[in-house]
């Protein structure tokens, strides 16, 4: 396959980005879109370029260290999954791409395609958690019967990775969704509980201290979720916060 | 922080647009009932009936604080949507180069800024062309066959939309509003009820649902009435 790139070239947080144009070929349809970065990285460095700089670790969809907006979608045009599970196959040969970064206040550039998203880790370490010592003290599963449809929806909630496409992909850049996961992982079980006042007014505190724009329920972000983290989460977040403020 | 919360947060906001939209959506209803009665064949029984229920919507002590709050919640509705609109254009300063919204969102619930724009410039010019007239102009009052002193908005109203030089062309502008609000209904409609937390996937479908059906149905209803005025009705 032979491709057009535009990607967005920074040389760091405060310079002045722009996009740039590159020409790749012999980009293989099994590829997966990080291995054809790869690619045009070893390229570049060849020609003594410096190569472009993007987020990646497990390269298996669980992490959710990859980001990119491409062709003006989080995570590429397809659905349900991450970047690094995008195949060059749902390209076409002689395509231009468009790839940037995430775009949002509270995710400033640091390099080229790499983004801070420190500001999801802020939101949980405001009340993401519960205070309870589990090591050495853990009880058997057994011993706290949990309903199956609570279990199942708290599990659904925490399998979000915290990538950052729902911010991304919202066009007011609302950070609602994960922060909704986070805080549903926990409210929905008995251990959870305890906290889930103190927990809601504190993340979305946090949340809104971090300047993300605030949800106007167009859904984007449920469709552009890796792990389709669903907006019941939010309305459960809604429930959790106005029950809180009135106590 | 609690009480802060419910007055500051970036939900609170969004409890409120819901709460004031959704309260709106009741008005609107009612406002529509009252107004179907123009409706009916000129006739002298046709023009006391409404002048006489314009009336009691001016002075009913009840329905006059059932307006104000109308009013508040309009206005809270549009200044709360403002400034939500505003933070949330801060909050993605540097914007896409491709950008491409329309493969995971509807367009009304991208543009409900524009359309509320539309609804709030339609809701000045129709308070001018009759609730200021009735409050501050010179609207001909007349004893009505059960006695009772009133102005003639009946006349107002339909000749408005009869007038042999503007009456198409407000024809048209109220339908183009109608419009927008359908849109902004469907939307808005729903999304008022997700963002007070009711969300349940028993209900969403109903929710959903009705919230098309109201969206629809109610500007429908609204734009007939001077469509009927101008094409339908007999001339005054």
């Amino acid at each position: 396959m032979k491709l057009t790139l535009k990607i967005w070239r920074q040389k760091n947080a405060k310079a002045k980005g722009s996009m740039q144009t590159y020409n790749i070929s012999d980009v293989s349809p099994d590829m997966s879109f990080l291995e054809m970065l790869d690619v045009l990285n070893d390229s570049l460095i060849e020609k003594g370029e410096e190569p472009v700089e993007f987020d990646h670790d497990c390269r298996e969809g669980i992490c959710g260290t990859c980001s990119l907006q491409i062709n003006g979608e989080p995570h590429g045009p397809d659905r349900g999954i991450t970047t690094c599970q995008l195949h060059m196959r749902k390209f076409k040969d002689g395509d231009t791409i468009v790839i940037e970064p995430f775009r949002a206040a509270a995710f400033p550039v640091i390099k080229d395609l790499v983004v801070d998203r420190n500001s999801f880790d802020r939101i949980q370490q405001a009340g993401g958690y519960i205070s309870v010592n589990t090591s050495g003290n853990t009880q058997d599963a057994n011993s706290l019967p949990i309903p199956k449809e609570d279990a199942d929806m708290a599990f659904y909630a925490a399998t979000c990775i915290g990538c950052g496409a729902c911010v991304a992909a919202c066009k007011n850049a609302s950070a609602m969704l994960f922060t909704s996961a986070k805080v549903s992982q926990m409210a929905l079980l008995p251990q959870g509980k305890i906290e889930a006042s103190e927990r809601v007014l504190a993340m979305v505190d946090q949340m809104d201290k971090e300047g993300f724009g605030n949800c106007t329920n167009t859904g984007a972000c449920e469709i552009e979720c890796p792990k389709g983290i669903s907006l019941e989460n939010i309305a459960r977040m809604n429930r959790e916060y106005l029950k809180a403020s009135v106590k | 922080m609690a009480k802060s919360a419910l007055l500051k947060s970036s939900l609170a906001k969004k409890y409120w647009m819901a709460f004031t939209g959704l309260f709106l959506c009741t008005f609107l209803v009612g406002h529509l009932l009252g107004n179907l009665q123009l409706l009916l064949p000129v006739s002298e029984a046709a023009r006391d009936q409404f002048n006489e229920y314009a009336l009691f919507m001016t002075t009913n002590p009840a329905v006059m604080i059932l307006s104000y709050v109308t009013y508040i919640s309009i206005l809270f509705h549009a200044i709360d949507g403002i400034v939500l609109t505003v933070r949330n254009r801060k909050a993605r300063p540097q914007k896409y180069v491709n950008f491409k919204p329309s493969t995971n969102t509807r367009w009304a619930s991208r543009n409900m800024g524009i359309l509320g724009t539309v609804i709030l410039v339609f809701i000045v010019i129709h308070m001018q062309m009759f609730w200021a007239e009735m409050k501050f102009g010179s609207l001909e009052a007349y004893s009505t066959a059960s006695g009772a002193q009133v102005k003639d908005l009946y006349t107002l109203t339909i000749q408005s939309f009869q007038d042999a030089e503007y009456g198409l062309i407000w024809v048209i502008v109220y339908v183009i509003s109608m419009i927008a609000i359908a849109f902004h209904l469907s939307h808005g409609f729903a999304s008022g009820f997700q963002s007070l937390g009711v969300n349940h996937p028993k209900y969403n479908n109903f929710i959903k649902k009705f919230g098309y059906a109201f969206a629809i149905l109610i500007p429908l209803a609204f734009a007939i009435i001077p469509i009927y005025i101008h094409f339908g009705l007999e001339k005054i």
